[in-house]
């Protein structure tokens, strides 16, 4: 309840500065939202879009809340992202099975790339103590060049250097169906992959005996230990999961959105999947929801640009403002309890009730 | 007009507290403080005569830290008077306090270990006297003085680190005599203290009332009020039950005053009749966490229907010991047979299942996730066994009535049950629930570490009666204790740690504080001290 509270007042106060901003550059604010959520919303084309941008969102949210949750802090969903994309693109380019067989594999093969890529920091951190932010990050840059030497050695296209060939169709995600529903939007299956993430995660994080370890590891790793939990083991499998579900999407974004990889970009929806979870407050829905949101200013932002002089950098500062009332909640949370007339205590204000003596 | 303090007697009325008060250093007079959903204090009356030690008694969440809190200017009373020689004061923050003359010494200290004495004595007020050239040379021979002055013996220049425990608290000590402190708050100052520190403890604080300082214990242990103080003020659920003059009151009717009942002290138990060893440890040394051995070369044997007692000043090698023996540290050489299997090799969860149980010292570190629901904390041992779940699926329901069940018979108070956050829980309930989840599990062996720590006396009570139960059922429990008085109580054997090694072990029926003190302090049977 007060996570959601959290999370609506940041997009409000992210809101409220884009209108400043706007303001104090020239512009009517009131015009410009109308454009923003016209473009993301206007018609079904438009929702679709809005949808299929939500897609790489809810995967990479559902990765970086999903090591939160554990006590992980996976900042490498981008190069997961680029692993995973690689090694699908790569079987669908490959192979010429059955259309169920042939995106099965691709599944797999996207959760797989992006959990080995999250795997060798998990075992570090296991192993050797090596802080997750700093050997993630670093694999970032890793995936990246690994993908800018793979894809024209492999994959590249007649024409152009800087991308593998395009994906056959049934190698895709796209099914005509969706697209003529969505009046041609590029929505495809991978929203449903992403619909069914959200309660596969769900269950694990809150039904399981997994999840249950994950989750004592990420509040206590000494009570964890002291319970019998495998404590590096569950650190490990956790980086695995939160890499493939990061994996995935690179698998929806490569496959899906687009029908190829590029080589030169490191993913921006990978960081974007860290403003996700925390405006998503780590919870499955709460990351579907946000990606939504985060979906809707992006593809937004183009109509707004389109009929209004607002520049698409106030839409990108509107998004890093939004993203930083959700990563400084902590203040907002202050802010909700001074409302409801409560003074801060800090613990030892609560002396009464607490034992003495720890 | 006059007023007598004798037992239970309160101070009358508003006008003679008019009269009085130049003799009081400090008086808190109705003093109420409301938290979101209770009342801390419910006017308290709390009057401290200069040049006296006033013991402050109560149990846990009686009220004691949140009034000393509001005299160390922490928070603000809603109602009532505070006055510092009879005027008037508010106390709107700790400098204020400082300024007043009201020092205070933290039961956990606050020192910096790589920092000598003399640095750590004028932290914090060093600059406003010295300009940002930090002299500490005078201020060595001011705390040198000081320390003269009132028998604390303390070397201005040694580090933190190199100094034992109660020197430290001398240092807080110091600290506040420095800062021209006229009264001293002492939180729990007995605690991490072995019997023969107390004592100096003691002598020390005659010392400083003769030099016309005042002096606040809190504390919940009776026999050191008897021993101390000169007054004593008994608190009970934030309202003052009253002052007695500690001469004139026995400790039974101060214990009664604090719980409200009668309380018994001598722990009823049958003489233990021990079967077969439980658990053996043989030559055993551990690492600790300076990578030297915590623990060297000890052997022991703990025998079902037997309670062991381990007793020994922080830091002896306890803690290596327990975590040992439940896998939570690496042996170095030795060996630990559980019913004669060996378990050294074992993992965490395999020692658990082969019937150790296991109340950890430090039960936010180690004993509960506080994050968790109380239900999730009960099973922590237990999630992955039917019928708590099955092939990896959690079953709540099992879960939940499991944990009630516990809740129920430990008695564990908290606002919504089993689904309350383990965080919200008062310490004294978060321990029962940990006590109830490991004697649940009904162990052969069950390690309590400080199982009463920080408890009141209403609840040490039944959880010794808990421990004795689970001996008298066949079981061996192994009790590790920094409170002497609990092992001598509790135990049936005791044993002693200095320095990591195993001073000796002795009948608890046969030896006394006295004996116990000195091979704490590594002096072995038979030896002179």
């Amino acid at each position: 309840m007060r996570n959601t509270i959290v999370s609506l007042l940041a997009v409000v106060f992210g809101l409220l500065a884009g209108a400043i901003l706007m303001a104090v550059t020239g512009h009517n604010p009131i015009e410009g939202y109308t454009y923003l959520m016209q473009g993301g919303l206007k018609n079904t084309e438009r929702l679709g879009n809005t949808l299929a941008t939500a897609t790489p969102l809810i995967f990479t949210g559902l990765s970086v809340a999903f090591a939160f949750r554990t006590g992980l802090f996976n900042i490498g969903a981008a190069g997961q992202m680029l692993i995973g994309g690689l090694c699908a693109t790569a079987i669908g380019l490959t192979f010429d099975w059955p259309r169920t067989v042939l995106l099965a594999a691709m599944v797999l093969a996207g959760f797989i790339g992006g959990a080995v890529w999250a795997f060798l920091p998990g075992l570090l951190k296991a192993k050797y103590n090596v802080h997750e932010v700093v050997s993630t990050i670093m694999l970032n840059w890793i995936a990246f060049w690994t993908v800018n030497y793979a894809v024209p050695a492999y994959f590249k296209a007649e024409s152009l250097e800087t991308e593998s060939r395009i994906l056959p169709e049934a190698a895709t995600l796209r099914v005509p169906g969706l697209t003529e529903m969505f009046d041609g939007s590029y929505i495809n299956l991978g929203i449903f992959l992403g619909l069914i993430a959200v309660i596969v995660m769900a269950f694990l994080i809150d039904r399981t005996t997994l999840g249950y370890e994950l989750k004592a590891v990420g509040f206590n790793r000494h009570a964890a230990e002291y319970g019998g939990i495998a404590v590096n083991r569950s650190i490990v499998v956790s980086m695995l999961i939160s890499g493939g579900l990061a994996g995935l999407g690179g698998m929806v974004q490569y496959t899906g959105n687009a029908a190829n990889i590029q080589i030169g970009i490191l993913p921006s929806q990978g960081f974007d999947g860290i403003a996700v979870a925390l405006l998503g407050a780590n919870s499955p829905v709460g990351v579907l929801l946000a990606a939504i949101f985060f979906g809707l200013l992006y593809s937004g932002r183009g109509f707004m640009n389109a009929m209004t002089e607002v520049p698409p950098e106030i839409a990108d500062s509107i998004i890093a403002i939004i993203i930083y009332f959700a990563a400084t909640s902590i203040l907002i949370e202050r802010l909700v309890r001074r409302f409801k007339g409560r003074l801060p205590l800090n613990r030892s204000g609560t002396a009464p009730q607490q034992g003495k003596g720890e | 007009m006059y007023v007598k303090f004798v037992g239970g007697l309160f101070i009358p009325s508003f006008l003679e507290e008019e009269i009085l008060s130049m003799d009081y250093a400090v008086e808190m007079l109705g003093i109420r403080k409301e938290f979101p959903g209770v009342v801390a204090n419910d006017d308290i009356t709390l009057q401290l005569k200069r040049g006296e030690i006033h013991a402050l008694l109560g149990e846990n969440g009686a009220g004691k830290s949140t009034l000393m809190g509001i005299l160390f200017g922490m928070y603000q009373a809603d109602r009532g008077t505070i006055r510092v020689n009879g005027k008037e004061v508010r106390i709107a923050n700790p400098n204020v306090a400082n300024r007043l003359g009201i020092g205070m010494v933290h039961q956990h200290f606050k020192l910096v270990d790589t920092f000598t004495v003399t640095e750590n004595i004028i932290l914090g007020s060093e600059n406003s006297r010295w300009g940002f050239v930090l002299d500490t040379r005078s201020a060595s021979r001011r705390i040198a003085e000081l320390s003269r002055r009132y028998g604390l013996n303390v070397d201005p220049d040694a580090k933190i680190e190199d100094i034992s425990v109660g020197m430290q608290q001398r240092v807080e000590i110091l600290k506040m005599l420095y800062r021209n402190a006229d009264v001293l708050i002492l939180d729990e100052p007995t605690a991490v203290l072995t019997p023969q520190e107390i004592q100096e403890l003691g002598a020390i604080l005659k010392n400083l009332i003769q030099e016309d300082k005042s002096i606040i214990l809190i504390t919940h242990k009776l026999k050191e009020i008897k021993a101390f103080a000169d007054r004593c003020t008994v608190i009970r659920r934030g309202k003052t039950v009253g002052t007695v003059e500690v001469a004139a009151a026995s400790e039974a009717a101060m214990a009664e005053m604090m719980v409200g009942r009668q309380v018994s002290f001598k722990v009823e138990k049958k003489p233990a009749s021990p079967g077969d060893a439980v658990l053996q440890i043989d030559s055993l040394s551990v690492k600790n966490n300076k990578q030297v051995l915590g623990l060297n070369g000890v052997s022991l044997e703990v025998r079902s229907g037997e309670i062991v007692g381990i007793a020994g000043v922080e830091g002896n090698g306890q803690s290596e010991l327990v975590e040992a023996v439940t896998g939570l540290r690496k042996t170095e050489s030795g060996g630990i047979r559980l019913k004669g299997k060996d378990i050294s090799g074992l993992s965490i969860r395999d020692r658990n299942e082969s019937g150790i149980g296991h109340i950890p010292e430090d039960r936010h570190k180690r004993g509960l996730v506080l994050d968790y629901t109380l239900a999730e904390n009960m099973v922590l041992e237990v999630y992955h066994r039917d019928p708590f779940s099955r092939n990896g699926i959690l079953n709540k329901s099992a879960i939940r009535s499991y944990a009630e069940r516990i809740i129920g018979s430990y008695d564990v108070r908290s606002g919504q049950g089993a689904a309350s956050v383990a965080r919200s829980l008062s310490g004294g309930n978060q321990q029962k629930a940990v006590i109830g989840r490991e004697i649940e599990g009904d162990p052969d062996l069950l390690i309590a570490v400080q199982p009463t720590r920080g408890l009141d006396v209403g609840s040490i009570e039944y959880i010794h009666k808990r421990l004795i139960e689970h001996r008298d059922r066949g079981k061996a429990v192994l009790l590790i204790s920094l409170e002497l008085d609990e092992v001598l109580n509790v135990s049936d054997r005791i044993a002693v740690l200095n320095n990591g090694e195993l001073i000796g072990v002795v009948e608890a029926s046969e030896t006394n504080e006295n004996e116990l003190g000195l091979m704490m302090a590594g002096v072995r049977k038979g030896e002179t001290a």
